[in-house]
């Protein structure tokens, strides 16, 4: 306990430091917002595994470690080494080092008239009224002490705009790069994204690390759906192994949108990544997919809070694990049907492969319905790879790793597929391809001769 | 020559016995097929073949086109040209039947040295063995074996068969739970894939396939041994007489 009240007492000084320097300092609202979000931390500190929303999830490594905030960036990484991380088929790519925009790096390209994409530090210094309606509007810091901890510390990040009935060709990119300290560093990338009535735009979030070190990166996304609009939001953390990324996507949904959440997890250390949509608009559809791959010592997290506030929304959630080695998965949904959401369709699905006798996973659906004229539904399975589809591809000559890798793949594609066709998809496919090679090459106790391979 | 030659074949399954030292030999282009009750033997020896590994050999050895094929993992024996037609074919959700079978044609062309096929070149000859299977293109789309049709499965393990093009077939129950239409294509499937230097081992409960696919010589399988080998009339014998009868003049002999 000692180390957990010295180390709020380290985050109470750097929080002193950065409200002085940072930007947007000088407007009472946004000051306002940091210190209730500072103040609600420091009430009730980091969660503990007594807290139910945490009860799978030791935040030891975080709450117990001397983060300092990476505010004025090191040297950046090299741009040859950012280029190659462009999404190809993308309209725009915003690079942010440690949480803070790196003009330099980025890739702006010719965006249609309607779309603003800019950095959020500068939106708050020359146009603060376009962000004060929305930001820190949606994200809960009562229910969520990271929220708060970011809401406290945000200064940079993405702010998008895309007008009525803009529809953006190619996704957005936004590739957030923990950079190499000699220190453990902490960022906190604060993203506000507001898509008008009828617009359409595709959002990709993605999280690399430039190299090793201990790094946190706290992050939280507000996404503004009006009616009528239609995003697909990509999470992708493949972040290194010692990596800590925590974020949370608040979509606050209007009526008649259309919205999709593709989280995909294959990197850190411990990961924990909250969803929270709310539909607040009548007849919103909201599909929430993920897919989470760890191994050796990975702790991947999937918290989900789909909050149904008005009638005939549909939501759907769908998460598929697989976990190797030591790695600990953990699913928890949690639907909230209000009173007056009648006719309400919510599902929720989570399947889990298990490639280890040391692989973990928790899996907890969590409904609260207050209307009484809905249907929801969920449902979990863990599993191992199926001996005889195993048999059945090698007595066809496939190899047994290639048979492991293509029954994988077929688990994984369940999630690729309910992704719309295109760039991001792609993208997320080369990745998810690259990365289940690796899980699947590595020795567990079901495939003792897994590692050896094909002997001609 | 022979292609398969099996001596002395004892195998056992969670600790039991269920084959007591089958001898069987099958040369290129012939057809053989093995018959018996329930409980038989005649799946664990067809799995057997294949080299389920779960399955195990206690004595006994299995030479495949002169080859110890009780040394080969399954992949190892496909690749050399040995094919089960599976009594019940696997589902494998979100793998497609066409992405399936180009990926088992270049696992066995890659063990050759040959070149892979890309799908330019592997479509054309898929499309023409499933015209003769009287299979709808849509198959090449759907998850291998997913909701299909008991006779979908069946038609789909012969057209693998056609795509792989095997010294050795076996086909376990192919024929079981299939209306005589179905029957009749993969029966049809079966014989256009006869040729001097193929072999087929027909595993059958009933006597009606055989009409079909008219075999060379008949084993019967009782109770983990071969008791009564014969030509096509023996088919029609047990047709008639049953299985004890056979069963039971063997185990006096």
């Amino acid at each position: 306990m000692a180390s957990a009240i010295q180390s709020l007492e380290s985050y109470a000084e750097g929080f002193a430091g950065f409200e002085k320097e940072a930007a947007g300092r000088e407007l009472p609202w946004l000051r306002s917002l940091r210190q209730s979000g500072f103040a609600r931390f420091s009430e009730v500190g980091f969660p503990t595994l007594h807290d139910e929303d945490w009860r799978f999830t030791n935040l030891a490594p975080i709450a117990q470690t001397q983060f300092r905030l990476a505010r004025n960036g090191h040297a950046l990484p090299p741009a040859t080494r950012i280029a190659p991380l462009f999404l190809p088929g993308a309209a725009c790519m915003l690079v942010f080092v440690d949480g803070r925009f790196a003009r330099g790096l980025s890739s702006l390209g010719a965006l249609p008239r309607g779309v603003t994409v800019a950095s959020l530090a500068s939106e708050l210094t020359k146009n603060p009224a376009a962000v004060e309606p929305h930001l820190g509007r949606y994200l809960n810091i009562q229910r969520d002490p990271f929220c708060a901890l970011n809401t406290a510390f945000m200064e940079d990040g993405a702010f998008i705009h895309i007008a009525k009935d803009v529809a953006v060709e190619g996704p957005i990119q936004l590739l957030f790069i923990s950079a190499a300290h000699d220190f453990p560093a902490v960022s906190y990338p604060r993203n506000l994204i507001v898509v008008e009535e009828s617009a359409q735009a595709t959002i990709v979030e993605e999280y690399v690390s430039s190299s090793g070190g201990k790094a946190f990166c706290n992050t939280a996304t507000e996404l503004v759906a009006g009616d009528n609009s239609v995003v697909s939001h990509y999470m992708i953390e493949r972040e290194d192994a010692e990596a800590l990324n925590v974020s949370t996507l608040r979509i606050q949904q209007g009526r008649s949108a259309d919205i999709a959440s593709h989280s995909v997890l294959i990197g850190g250390a411990l990961v924990r990544n909250n969803v929270h949509p709310a539909l607040t608009g009548e007849g919103g559809e909201c599909l929430i997919n993920g897919l989470f791959v760890g191994g050796d010592r990975q702790h991947l997290d999937n918290y989900m809070l789909v909050e149904h506030a008005s009638p005939h929304c549909g939501s759907r959630q769908f998460y598929n694990g697989i976990l190797a080695g030591h790695a600990h998965g953990v699913f928890h949904g949690r639907i909230i049907v209000h009173k007056d959401a009648q006719k309400t369709d919510a599902k929720q699905t989570n399947r889990n492969l298990l490639l280890s006798d040391t692989a973990q996973i928790d899996t907890k659906p969590q409904l609260e319905i207050y209307a009484d004229d809905v249907k929801c539904t969920h449902g979990a399975t863990i599993g191992q790879i199926e001996e005889n589809a195993l048999f059945y591809l090698r007595s066809r000559g496939i190899d047994e790793v290639s048979a492991r890798q293509l029954l994988l793949m077929a688990f994984a594609n369940e999630c690729l597929d309910r992704m719309k066709e295109g760039p991001a998809r792609a993208h997320v496919e080369s990745l998810i391809h690259e990365y289940v090679a690796g899980v699947t090459g590595s020795p567990s106790s079901h495939a003792p001769e897994a590692a050896v391979g094909e002997v001609k | 020559m022979s292609v398969l030659e099996i001596k002395n074949l004892h195998v056992r399954v969670d600790g039991n016995e269920i084959l007591k030292g089958v001898n069987l030999r099958l040369d290129a282009g012939q057809v053989h097929s093995i018959m018996g009750p329930n409980g038989s033997g005649k799946s664990t020896l067809a799995q057997v073949l294949a080299r389920r590994e779960s399955y195990d050999v206690t004595q006994g050895e299995v030479l495949f086109d002169g080859k110890d094929l009780l040394a080969m993992k399954p992949e190892d024996a496909a690749c050399e040209g040995l094919f089960l037609a599976f009594q019940y074919p696997v589902e494998i959700p979100g793998v497609s039947n066409a992405y399936f079978l180009r990926s088992a044609v270049n696992a066995v062309r890659k063990y050759r040295g040959q070149d892979e096929m890309d799908a330019m070149d592997f479509l054309p000859k898929l499309r023409e063995k499933m015209k003769l299977l009287e299979m709808d293109e849509k198959f090449l789309n759907r998850s291998v074996n997913e909701a299909f049709s008991g006779g979908e499965k069946k038609r789909n393990e012969i057209l693998q068969m056609a795509v792989l093009e095997p010294k050795l077939a076996i086909l376990d129950e192919t024929d079981s739970g299939l209306d005589i239409d179905a029957l009749k294509v993969v029966a049809n499937g079966v014989n256009a894939m006869r040729s001097p230097d193929r072999a087929f081992l027909v595993v059958t409960h009933y006597q009606r396939l055989l009409n079909y696919i008219v075999p060379d010589r008949v084993h019967v399988l009782v109770n983990g041994r071969i008791v009564r080998s014969g030509g096509p009339e023996l088919a029609l014998q047990l047709e008639e007489s049953g299985y004890a009868s056979v069963g039971s003049a063997a185990g006096a002999a």
